[in-house]
């Protein structure tokens, strides 16, 4: 495990401390929560909370704070930890949304069976989210990615009686595992080229060459999978089938991320490539579009902020991807901006959900008069999203569009394409924020306003006013954030630069803003009485199922041809390949060991042999089952005794024992089939069967005297029998080899044993519930 | 049940099933020593069970195993594989094997090593996995519980 015992939980090392404690506390959570609900929420708020403050005090440290710990030494593998400006702010995201919306859950949910479940998970979640982010390498940042994936399946299909809940969970794990398996691939790709894949030295000299290219390329792949960019973003909307806490938390404010932070990290070293600059850009963009556009077509409008984030998921994929200095800090900035204004509008929608039982903009009516507060605290989120002065949103994204315009010396023409790209998606943003907020809080003609079912608590409430408060101070004021998130921007890459400021002037980007603005309020207007019907003929959740699907079908139709169920055909199968690797083995190398050969070492073994021959004979002969079942017995045993007289007392009891069982068990199964052997299959008459089984007896025999010429080296026997006493304090050799030399081996038998008891145990269930089905209760018991 | 009850294997399971079950546990333990080991031992009262399952049917079976049996192997299993890795942790290969020696009062000078515990769980597997088996397959067709 982690090297150096002792000082695993120290003083020393409050990153690792800090993340542990998630574990052990989600962990409790899972064990006993049920017991105390309440005490769960509170327990994982609590330990939420620690991690926010902590964070802060660490992060005032002058020197980012690194911890180490080595995992296996030989492959150069460790669990890397740092604290840099930009982990922080991650951390600080990670822990501080997390804590508001686990208090929110608490009164959210019902505390029903899955809630403990639900509360568990999340704060094993929240633990793997801080240590992928405070990751310093590649390799530490792949073991949380794939954490978080498995806790994020989990959370998806919290409701496990629901398909579409099971359904959407596989489809997210399978997208972001494929991702998860590219990153592995590019940290083994990193590991060999560069000897390393920590992003400090890979950053201090940057390897280039094919393979970097290659591990660039799944390094890309992960990102898009894991932050839903196209075409990968199917996985996202699917996902919403999870409570709207875990939707706010996981799927808008910090798994999603994920991506995000690894291109974050990668682009200051290898942004410079044209592909990578391309891809980013083309994906990003396509995703900012599609995103926006599906959002439009919703009515559940937790699914059209679900498909607006997967929009600005692509957004802050271009300002990262490209990496230029100004682009970076906007990037950091916009992406606290979205945290805030995303969590606190899905809360919102968690509220009308909770309060008037539908989050259908074709059934909610007079929302907005019913709860003017809400209205309010909405729009202070919903104005910041479209990127409305003086809102914190408006103040990110002219940082962003000012980046943008200035790349050109960077990046060239590209520039000008990202910044339409960007521009254009800035549009739809603003119409389907127009969509949701008018949808969720305005009146419908001719409709009666919704009915309040039940009225929200505080703690429902309070977050959704801190979030528009910040939102909203943070656009009067942000210098304050855009001083915060300076430093931040400066560990992802030296140059980073930047302000944010309320009143830009009038230059090409707030003209960009007016235009971005105006443009999106005609088309809304215009296009508000269209419905959207028609997709795109090609959508990603269609060519997912299509993959599956055939994958499924692929491997039923090799398993119906490989797998026909007739005994012969397997046993003439595996004999023909031993006989075939016999021959060649005979054939290779044919010294057989006749010289010498001695018929029996005693009288004794003699009579056993022909005992155990002749049992053999009878054995093939005879058609009862039962008899033929006994007749196995008596060659078992009397191999058995072989064993005793070879001096080989331990062989001998075993196999004894093993024989009086498989006996009892060989019996109990033939009372259920018929008394008799079935007729072999035509294909392989009488004369054919015992060609392959005298063949493989022969070729065995000859192989036996041959292996006993083998030998070359010393047996390892020798080695094991001085060894045995002083270094596993044991005088019986074989059991030794058992549990301690070859201890692994044994672990692995006895684990094939479980599995084989299991199957046992699942094959005759089966068999019993298919029979209860066909044969009617009131039937004779067999037995 | 197979066939009728008898007489002389209802007093053979009466006699003989705790001396047998004795019997597995010495034989596990002697087994670094001497002849035997969990593997062994595991089948000597998974054999006992058989005895009872002879002799009295399945649910005679059941109700003399106290534990489920699915839940012996996994309990087996735990045993050993925690065994393998704790010598992880002091920085040791898996599965060293740790000697200790102490002295009990009246029975003098005892010698455990810690590969013994992997055996007490292969004993464990072992002995869940005849029962397992023995459960399944011996229980009636329609899985009644007779």
């Amino acid at each position: 495990m982690l090297g150096e015992p002792g000082s695993l939980v120290g003083i020393g090392s409050p990153m690792t401390v800090i993340v542990l404690a998630h574990f052990l506390v989600g962990l409790t959570i899972l064990v006993v929560g049920g017991r105390a609900p309440r005490l769960a929420v509170s327990a994982g708020v609590l330990v939420l909370a620690a991690s926010f403050v902590s964070t802060i005090a660490m992060s005032r440290r002058d020197e980012p704070m690194g911890e180490t710990w080595t995992w296996i030494e030989g492959l150069g593998l460790s669990i890397d930890l740092r604290l840099d400006g930009f982990a922080v702010v991650m951390a600080l995201v990670v822990s501080g949304l997390g804590a508001l919306i686990l208090a929110y859950a608490g009164s959210y949910f019902d505390h029903d069976r899955t809630f403990t479940r639900f509360a568990g998970v999340f704060v094993l979640f929240a633990g793997a989210m801080t240590g992928l982010v405070l990751s310093a390498d590649l390799f530490t940042m792949f073991v949380f990615w794939e954490m978080t994936s498995v806790f994020s399946f989990l959370l998806i299909g919290l409701d496990d009686r629901s398909e579409k809940a099971r359904k959407s969970a596989l489809r997210a794990l399978l997208t972001t595992g494929m991702g998860g398996l590219a990153l592995l691939g590019a940290v083994a790709l990193f590991q060999v080229e560069a000897g390393t894949t920590s992003f400090a030295e890979l950053a201090e000299s940057p390897p280039g060459g094919a393979v970097v290219n290659a591990a660039l390329v799944l390094v890309l792949v992960a990102a898009f999978t894991k932050s839903a960019q196209f075409p990968f973003h199917f996985w996202l909307p699917g996902a919403m089938a999870a409570p709207t806490p875990v939707s706010a938390y996981l799927h808008s404010a910090t798994m999603v991320k994920a991506g995000i932070v690894l291109v974050a990290r990668m682009a200051p070293i290898f942004g410079d490539r044209e592909f990578w600059r391309w891809s980013i850009v083309i994906c990003g963009g396509l995703t900012m579009m599609i995103g926006g556009l599906r959002a439009l077509k919703q009515n559940d409008i937790k699914l059209l902020l679900a498909f607006g984030t997967v929009s600005q998921l692509g957004f802050m994929m271009i300002l990262f991807g490209l990496g230029t200095p100004s682009l970076t800090y906007a990037g950091v900035a916009h992406l606290v901006a979205h945290a805030v204004f995303k969590a606190g509008l899905f809360l919102g929608v968690g509220v009308v959900d909770h309060t008037f039982g539908s989050r259908d903009i074709t059934v909610l009516s007079g929302v907005g008069r019913r709860m003017k507060w809400l209205a309010v605290l909405a729009a202070a989120n919903a104005l910041s999203m479209a990127g409305v002065i003086p809102l914190l949103g408006f103040a990110t994204k002219e940082k962003a569009l000012v980046g943008l315009i200035d790349s050109d010396h960077y990046v060239g023409n590209l520039g000008e394409v990202a910044l339409g790209v960007v521009a254009l998606g800035s549009v739809v943003t603003v119409m389907y924020t127009l969509r949701f907020f008018v949808g969720t809080f305005g009146r419908r003609v001719g409709a009666a306003d919704s009915e309040v079912h039940h009225g929200p608590g505080w703690l429902l409430v309070g977050p959704i006013v801190f979030l528009a408060g910040v939102s909203f101070v943070g656009g009067l004021i942000p210098g304050v954030l855009g001083d915060l998130v300076r430093g931040p921007a400066k560990s992802l890459d030296a140059a980073a630069k930047g302000s944010l400021v309320l009143w830009p002037g009038f230059n090409a980007a707030f003209l960009t803003s007016i235009g971005i603005l105006v443009g999106g309020v005609v088309l809304w207007r215009l296009t508000r009485a269209v419905t959207w019907r028609r997709s795109l003929p090609l959508s990603g959740e269609r060519a997912y199922d299509a993959v599956y699907d055939s994958v499924l079908s692929g491997s039923r139709r090799v398993t119906s041809i490989s797998q026909t169920g007739s005994l012969v055909v397997y046993l003439v199968a595996t004999m023909s390949v031993v006989l075939v690797a016999l021959v060649v083995s005979i054939v290779w190398d044919g010294d057989l060991a006749i010289d010498g050969l001695v018929l029996a070492d005693s009288w004794q073994q003699a009579v056993i042999v022909l005992g155990v021959c002749a049992a053999s004979i009878a054995l093939v002969v005879v058609r009862h089952r039962f008899v033929s079942a006994a007749l196995l017995g008596v060659a078992g045993f009397g191999v058995a005794v072989l064993f005793a007289l070879h001096g080989a007392p331990d062989l001998a009891l075993t196999q004894l024992l093993i024989e009086t069982l498989t006996l009892v068990v060989f019996l109990l199964v033939l009372r259920q089939m018929p008394r008799r052997f079935d007729p072999a299959p035509s294909w392989a008459p009488r004369a054919f069967r015992l060609a392959v089984s005298l063949a493989v007896g022969v070729a065995m025999t000859l192989f036996a005297l041959q292996v006993f010429e083998a030998r070359e080296g010393v047996s390892v026997g020798e080695e094991y029998a001085v060894l045995s006493e002083p270094e596993a304090g044991g005088k019986n050799i074989v059991n030794v080899i058992l549990v301690d030399f070859r201890g692994f081996d044994t672990l692995g038998e006895i684990t094939v044993l479980a599995i084989a008891a299991i199957g046992v145990m699942n094959l005759v269930r089966m068999a019993q519930r298919q029979r209860r089905i066909e044969v009617p209760p009131t039937d004779e018991v067999i037995a | 049940m197979i066939g009728k009850r008898l007489t002389v294997l209802d007093e053979a399971d009466r006699w003989l099933f705790r001396a047998l079950m004795l019997v597995s546990i010495y034989v596990m333990v002697r087994g670094h020593n001497a002849p035997g080991g969990g593997f062994a031992g595991g089948l000597i009262a998974g054999s006992a069970f058989v005895l009872r399952y002879l002799a009295g049917g399945i649910l005679r079976v059941r109700r003399s195993s106290i534990v489920n049996p699915s839940r012996l192997i996994g309990l087996g299993l735990i045993v050993s594989a925690v065994v393998a890795v704790v010598p992880l942790l002091s920085g040791d290969p898996a599965l060293s094997s740790d000697i200790v020696k102490f002295t009990l009062p009246l029975i003098g000078e005892m010698k455990v090593v810690s590969s013994s515990l992997f055996d007490v769980g292969v004993y464990l597997l072992v002995v869940g996995a005849v029962l397992t088996v023995l459960v399944h397959l011996g229980s009636d067709p329609l899985g009644d519980g007779t």
